[in-house]
């Protein structure tokens, strides 16, 4: 599970969905992986002002990456090409293979295995 | 239960064909592949029932977070960069409200197996799609589904047929030790005006409507808020 997918989901609770906790989900136990994806630095800048910045800067920190900028690049600074390389790596390159995913509202765990997280709830809490 | 009996006549099926149904599909349609190609670049939206993820080759500069409720599915899909793939069921998707440039749903809300469930997975879809305004269009939704009005297919089912429905699948032998093997999977098959009765239940405007190979289809945005 790429970082930038992190950005764009939640917690499949419907209750949780108002509760500003839900957002970002929570890495428990994240083992990760680089893998390499062409770097397209139109699609980084084209896409970094739908970003979540909070949530982002939440998930890198709790990841233990080097802390992102306070503010969203913007304007003249999304053409800096280390900044979007960067971004790059961050976003589409680094992957959660294991792990978990968990909500800080209702504390559920959504597994993440091989790569791809799961989302089904348990009967009891549809 | 309704979503026992799709467990058991949807969900288990596609677990067991993933692999030579994805051999099957390699083409977009024509009407998806204008849709995904029209977008802004550096839009976000879901592909939801993304089965092997065909559509996700049409538009490298959008970003899709596509799903299906097959696990094996969603592995074959999770390769097409730069987008992502993950498990995840139609009536509990695990998005945020108002939020989404867009949505595709192909072929997907045809295998719900009670109106009520139909019209609950469009309303769960357009949830999680912006609002529009007086300045701003809110997000899109382009759905299809599987039309009961097809005499001309190999199928041949028209008006008056039975809609609801179990089509088999079948797994040729591979070899002479090999049986053939045949699914089956449970369908609702839309008559005209249909999808588009079931996007108005579910507080969707359609903006464009019309019928592409078997299959009725509809470009809906969530009703603006007022």
């Amino acid at each position: 599970m790429k970082i930038i997918t992190v950005n764009f989901v939640t917690c499949a609770v419907k209750e949780c969905k108002t509760s500003p906790s839900s957002f970002p989900l929570h890495f428990h136990d994240a083992e990760l992986e680089l893998q390499e994806v062409d770097f397209q630095p139109e699609f980084i800048r084209n896409v970094i002002p739908r970003i979540d910045w909070e949530g982002l800067r939440a998930t890198a920190n709790e990841l233990g990456f080097p802390s992102l900028p306070e503010s969203k690049p913007e304007g003249e600074a999304l053409n800096n090409e280390q900044t979007l390389k960067d971004l790059h790596r961050l976003l589409l390159e680094t992957q959660v293979m294991d792990g978990k995913l968990v909500c800080g509202n209702c504390g559920h765990e959504y597994v993440i295995k091989e790569g791809i997280a799961n989302f089904l709830l348990p009967s009891h809490l549809v | 239960m309704a979503d026992a009996y799709e467990q058991q006549n949807v969900h288990e099926v596609y677990q067991q064909i993933a692999g030579h149904f994805s051999a099957t599909r390699y083409k977009p349609w024509p009407i998806v592949e204008r849709f995904l190609q029209e977008l802004t670049p550096g839009s976000v939206g879901l592909d939801v029932g993304c089965g092997n993820g065909k559509n996700l080759m049409v538009n490298k500069d959008v970003f899709i977070v596509a799903s299906d409720r097959s696990e094996n599915l969603a592995r074959i899909a999770v390769r097409h960069q730069p987008h992502s793939a993950v498990v995840a069921d139609i009536l509990e998707l695990p998005h945020r409200d108002a939020f989404f440039d867009f949505a595709i749903s192909i072929a997907v809300i045809h295998h719900l197996s009670t109106p009520a469930r139909r019209v609950q997975a469009v309303a769960e879809i357009l949830r999680t799609l912006s609002r529009g305004s007086e300045t701003q269009p809110g997000g899109k939704l382009l759905v299809y589904a599987w039309a009961l009005e097809q005499k001309d297919s190999r199928r041949g089912w028209d008006k008056g047929d039975p809609q609801d429905i179990m089509v088999p699948w079948v797994r040729k032998a591979k070899s002479d030790q090999e049986q053939s093997q045949t699914f089956h999977r449970y369908y609702h098959l839309y008559e005209e005006g249909e999808l588009e009765r079931d996007i108005a239940q579910a507080g969707g405007v359609v903006l464009e409507s019309g019928y592409e190979k078997d299959n009725w289809w509809a470009i809906a945005t969530p009703k603006p808020a007022p």
